[in-house]
């Protein structure tokens, strides 16, 4: 058996892949919501529907949607340029770290200053954890995968640091940092609701993201860089330098997202301050299809499904991990179907081999 | 201050041992061209698994070896996402270790809530007596078997060479008749295998219990290994035993409070700013398997 390429690719098979991707997802999670007692069906609806069905039910989704919305959009950012940032998860600890250096040696700035400065803070901290291997990437050509990787367990080694030594709490000597000074408490969107400011800055960024990328020259060039580098280069495109400066901004997204959760969440720096919110970005994006209006659906349904889950655990005793399961196993059942759908079986053997062409795996 | 080498040479063995296993099989995986980051989920699973086994069916030994098998199956679905299908590498590596922590994570909230159940057997280490030599027997073969017997069949043997003619030139190997997904599949299940046994070290030998931050990263610690050791097996070893010791000497410090001012988390990154200092250095002149990160298909 072997797969061959499909030469015309009939117009039905993306979407009839994504929904054999979700339905097989589906199915699959069914089997672990079985095990634990539940009803799938019923916990379907709790997942899916039940955080939908109220005012406070949108508005926990929309908050747990606000950090994956950060986190989405920079990966989707620098995959788009070509540039494999797996770094997200360590960009959006650099932002909590800068935002909460800047909070708790100025804790009584007012809010009109401490608002933008925090943001500000967490916007260059991301951003300066993004630069080492973009600039690496940039002058050595070394490969981004490993280095922004790599940086992840660096930066959660920064937080631990921090919190066990200078910033560990003053009052309960727990290891969390003391609460920022009010003024840097991101206020609610709309009075009553949880949802704060850190979302309308996240639409914004996304919004800004899909006018770049689609809209301006720049945006048609970096698409470029991203399809086809060499033909970019030939063509006169500056592919070294905006793969550079895609890189910083990718950072830098994901560091205001540090920024935005630290700000507008939790008041005080944690050690899960980042629920693995960056590598689930790599998720978002992907699933997203690299599109800014991608990114905002993938992080909504996911942020659905996180309240659901939460929800089902208290009601049903599913453990809550269901949602992380339901959004990886999504991620690669997509990925696989989407790949599939160029390709029938063959069932015969092969036969003999004609010409060899390396395919650098697709985004 | 007074040192105690012996316990800072016992202790630097035990924390090497679940890197060289499983720093040992993302080498030989990567060899081939594939890069796994489902390393950090495969050590997760078969600490979970061996766990499980071992504690359900009263034998470390069986658990062991249901730990081995989880590891496979790991590398087979890696095998079917990036071999078979010629999905991106990274992500695929990121979605499979997010997917096998948080089923790994489900199933254990699933059957202990609020317990800490421990195994009421385990490993037993061998020369109890002995200093410096009292380690479990996973120990040993790490660095006697494994180390040596990988080196052997990556640079001698017939699968070494298909490995390596791979990782170099898949065009090439294709040609000379060695296929590359068979290749890739036997290196990313036996690479799997390996580092499932490191994960399982630490429930079935060190802790004999099992916690939800048990692997906490040492995957990405081998990852940075490998490159570091650039993809050979000593130097994969040699790397394990520094940052083992660089750790052992942090809780001995920290012991004997001399220098207990020294963040222990200094001492952790050090692995990590290591490499990435390193590939800053060596520049363009790192040689990356050629076939790094690339699918194979023939056209």
């Amino acid at each position: 058996m072997r797969l061959v390429l499909r030469g015309r690719e009939p117009r039905w098979a993306a979407p009839l892949a994504v929904l054999l991707a979700v339905l097989t997802t589906t199915a699959l999670t069914a089997i672990p919501i079985r095990l634990a007692g539940a009803n799938p069906e019923a916990a379907f609806r709790r997942y899916l529907l039940t955080p939908l069905s109220s005012a406070a039910g949108v508005d926990e989704v929309l908050l747990a949607a606000t950090p994956l919305l950060f986190t989405g959009i920079a990966v989707a950012i620098a995959f788009r340029a070509g540039y494999w940032n797996i770094g997200a998860e360590g960009q959006f600890l650099a932002g909590t770290v800068a935002t909460t250096a800047l909070a708790l040696s100025l804790p009584d700035l007012p809010a009109a200053a401490a608002l933008p400065l925090g943001m500000a803070a967490g916007g260059l901290g991301g951003l300066a954890w993004a630069a080492l291997p973009a600039w690496l990437k940039r002058r050595g050509d070394i490969d981004e995968v490993v280095t922004t990787l790599l940086l992840n367990p660096v930066a959660l080694l920064v937080v631990q640091g921090l919190l066990n030594g200078p910033w560990r709490n003053s009052s309960s000597g727990f290891t969390d940092s003391d609460r920022f000074g009010t003024g840097y408490d991101l206020p609610a969107l709309l009075p009553g609701s949880r949802v704060h400011w850190g979302f309308g800055i996240a639409v914004v960024v996304i919004a800004a993201t899909w006018f770049v990328l689609g809209r301006t020259s720049v945006g048609l060039q970096l698409r470029a860089i991203g399809m086809a580098p060499q033909a970019a280069a030939f063509s006169g495109i500056p592919v070294g330098r905006l793969r550079f400066r895609a890189a910083l901004v990718s950072g830098g997204v994901a560091g205001l997202g540090g920024a935005s959760q630290v700000m507008g969440v939790q008041h005080q720096l944690t050690q899960g301050i980042s629920n693995n919110y960056g590598y689930t970005g790599v998720i978002v994006a992907t699933l997203g299809g690299l599109t800014a209006l991608g990114v905002a659906l993938v992080a909504g349904l996911l942020g659905d499904i996180s309240v659901g889950a939460e929800n089902v655990s208290l009601v049903l005793q599913v453990p809550p991990q269901l949602g992380a399961i339901f959004s990886s196993l999504l991620l690669l059942m997509v990925l696989s179907a989407m790949t599939l759908r160029r390709y029938r079986i063959q069932w015969a053997r092969s036969p003999r081999r004609r010409t060899t062409a390396p395919v650098r795996s697709g985004g | 201050m007074s040192l105690n080498v012996v316990a800072l040479l016992s202790a630097t063995l035990t924390i090497a041992t679940p890197l060289v296993w499983a720093g040992i099989g993302e080498a030989v995986v990567e060899r081939t061209g594939v890069l796994n980051l489902g390393i950090e989920g495969t050590m997760y699973l078969g600490a979970f698994t061996g766990f499980i086994v071992a504690l359900r069916a009263g034998s470390p030994w069986l658990g062991l070896l249901a730990a081995i098998a989880s590891g496979v199956l790991a590398g087979l679905v890696m095998g079917l996402l990036t071999v078979t299908l010629g999905l991106n590498q990274h992500v695929s590596g990121i979605g499979l270790t997010l997917l096998l922590i948080a089923s790994c994570e489900f199933t254990f909230r699933l059957l202990y809530t609020g317990q800490r159940p421990t195994l009421p057997h385990k490993f037993q280490v061998w020369l109890a007596d002995v200093p410096v030599l009292d380690q479990h027997w996973l120990t040993y073969v790490a660095f006697l078997v494994l180390a040596p017997g990988s080196w052997w069949v990556l640079r001698s043997t017939g699968m070494g060479y298909r490995v390596h003619a791979v990782g170099e030139s898949f065009e090439a190997a294709d040609v000379a008749g060695i296929s590359v997904s068979t290749t890739r599949y036997v290196a990313l299940m036996v690479g799997g295998a390996f580092m499932a046994v490191g994960g399982a070290f630490l429930t079935l030998a060190v802790l004999g219990s099992f916690a939800l931050d048990i692997i906490s990263g040492r995957g990405w610690v081998c990852i940075a290994l490998v490159i570091f050791a650039r993809w050979r097996v000593w130097p994969v070893v040699y790397g394990a035993l520094i940052f083992a010791v660089t750790d052992a000497l942090q809780l001995q410090l920290a012991i004997t409070s001399a220098f207990s001012s020294v963040p222990r988390e200094l001492m952790l990154a050090l692995p990590y700013l290591a490499v990435i200092s390193a590939l800053a250095v060596w520049g363009r002149r790192v040689h990356y398997p050629a076939s790094y990160l690339k699918a194979y298909r023939r056209g």
